[in-house]
């Protein structure tokens, strides 16, 4: 692939770890700016070093206290860490207060630690896409750890959690109904279960509970090599915190040695990017300014002369045609 | 379309200043107007508001203050202009006095809102004075 001198400088200076050209760089990404492919397809080609940790779950159960917990033990492991901290809009105004970083402010400071606020901006893939094309940058720069938080509800979120190598799902302790809503959803995207809020008296059921419902669900997994931790959390304090990041560190390891499991998992994460962006072209072509012939046929669908089916067809032949 | 649609504000105290009622409100009625806010909190150094400029490429900085941390306010400032930010601009509210207001603007605090502002006003002022307004509209 030929790289262009302007592309490659940006290229460059984000290898060499250039924060500012990050910042404007996913500011660009966050606009949709549709300049930005060929730069994103270099740094996709030039990256994948960093190791990519998502951390989900409910909101307020202590995500981005935990994060902040996580970069200060990797910062005495003498690791670099960037995280993308992913909050929703507001669906009524689009805006958001983006509220993770006062979370993380003991690191506001220290050169080897970037912080990016994300909005989910609520458009159609569009959410899903600028994260994952955030995360294209961030790996190509030379940070050790790459973590992206998200609030662990609604399509986009889970979607955006897809594309970590390694998945932190925290919970905070519960009922026993709320168990059972655990157990139905996310039972399949966790490689390691944290109990946050451990100061809580329900805290060690909790961890039972989970551990129970983990090694049901084992035989369905198709990872036998791995079964998901569950490790007891006190973002505040910081306790089990060196526990979960040794278990990250394990659990890379582990998919180091089974090739098999990780290639299947690295394979998955392709389909799963090229889908988003695939949608994100869709919907661009969709609802494009400059595509007054596409408002004529949704005219004609609306108006039962043509359907939605002839429509994506069409779309999809001109999209293809287009060079 | 909203007014502050991709529009990023950072909505902060600063210094030892623990009021963190005044800027919870204008962090939501920011959203409510569609901007979007990174909301840092009480206790922040000048250093540690810069960084977070920098870091999440914001359009303004908006300090609420309610104690007499001025200093810490024009030494923001001059921060940001020696680190290449000068370009993002910084609007106070709170209860600062009409005579430190001025000192402040004199200083390069682009605007600073009385108490009892007109939430319309701050959200007018920021659409038109944002970078990201600005870089949009050249
Ligand atoms: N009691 C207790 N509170 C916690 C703990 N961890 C976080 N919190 C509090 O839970 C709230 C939400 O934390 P935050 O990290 O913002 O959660 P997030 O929404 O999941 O990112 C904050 O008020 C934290 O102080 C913990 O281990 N114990
Ligand atoms: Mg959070």
């Amino acid at each position: 692939m030929d790289v262009n001198g302007e592309d490659g400088a940006v290229v460059g200076a984000l290898g060499s770890g250039d924060i500012r050209t990050c910042a404007r760089i996913i500011s660009r990404v966050e606009r949709g700016d549709p300049g930005i492919v060929s730069l994103l397809r270099a740094l996709y080609r030039a990256g994948g070093c960093s190791r990519v940790v998502g951390v989900t779950g409910p909101p307020g159960a202590g995500k981005s206290s935990l994060v902040s917990q996580l970069i200060r033990v990797w910062r005495k492991r003498g690791l670099n860490v960037a995280v993308l901290a992913v909050d929703p809009s507001s669906p009524f105004s689009g805006g958001a207060v983006l509220g993770d970083r006062l979370r993380m402010a003991e690191h506001s400071c220290d050169d080897r630690v970037f912080i990016r606020s994300m909005a989910s901006r609520g458009q159609l893939g569009g959410l899903t896409k600028a994260a994952g094309d955030a995360l294209t940058v961030l790996d190509a720069m030379p940070w050790d750890m790459v973590v992206v938080e998200t609030v662990g509800v609604g399509q986009n979120e889970t979607d955006i959690i897809r594309h970590a190598e390694v998945v932190v799902l925290v919970q905070t302790p519960m009922g026993g109904d709320d168990i059972q809503a655990a157990k139905a959803g996310i039972n399949e995207i966790g490689d390691i279960y944290v109990v946050n809020k451990g100061d809580h008296p329900e805290a060690n059921r909790t961890c039972r509970q989970l551990r129970d419902m983990i090694t049901l669900g084992q035989h369905l997994n198709p990872d036998s090599s791995w079964t998901p931790p569950v490790i007891k959390t006190q973002s505040l304090l910081g306790e089990g915190v060196e526990e979960l990041a040794d278990q990250i560190e394990c659990r890379f390891e582990n998919l180091r040695t089974n090739p098999e499991v990780a290639s299947r998992r690295a394979r998955e994460r392709v389909r799963h990017r090229t889908a988003e962006i695939i949608r994100d072209m869709l919907d661009r072509r969709l609802r494009s300014e400059d595509g007054q012939l596409v408002e004529t046929v949704i005219d004609s669908v609306v108006a039962r002369e043509s359907d939605p089916y002839a429509l994506a067809e069409s779309l999809l032949a001109t999209m293809t045609s287009r060079v | 379309m909203l007014k502050g649609k991709g529009i990023k504000v950072i909505v902060s105290m600063i210094g030892l200043d623990g009021h963190t009622t005044g800027g919870e409100i204008v962090a939501r009625v920011l959203r409510d107007a569609g901007f979007e806010v990174i909301y840092l909190g009480a206790t922040q150094t000048p250093e540690m508001i810069l960084q977070a400029a920098i870091q999440e490429d914001v359009d303004v900085i908006g300090i609420s203050s309610h104690a007499s941390n001025y200093l810490q306010i024009e030494y923001l400032v001059e921060l940001l202009r020696k680190n290449g930010m000068a370009d993002v601009p910084v609007i106070c509210g709170g209860n600062i006095p009409k005579h430190v207001a001025n000192q402040l603007k004199g200083r390069g605090v682009a605007e600073v809102f009385p108490p009892g502002s007109p939430s319309s006003d701050i959200v007018g002022y920021i659409v038109e004075n944002a970078r990201g307004a600005r870089r949009r509209s050249a």
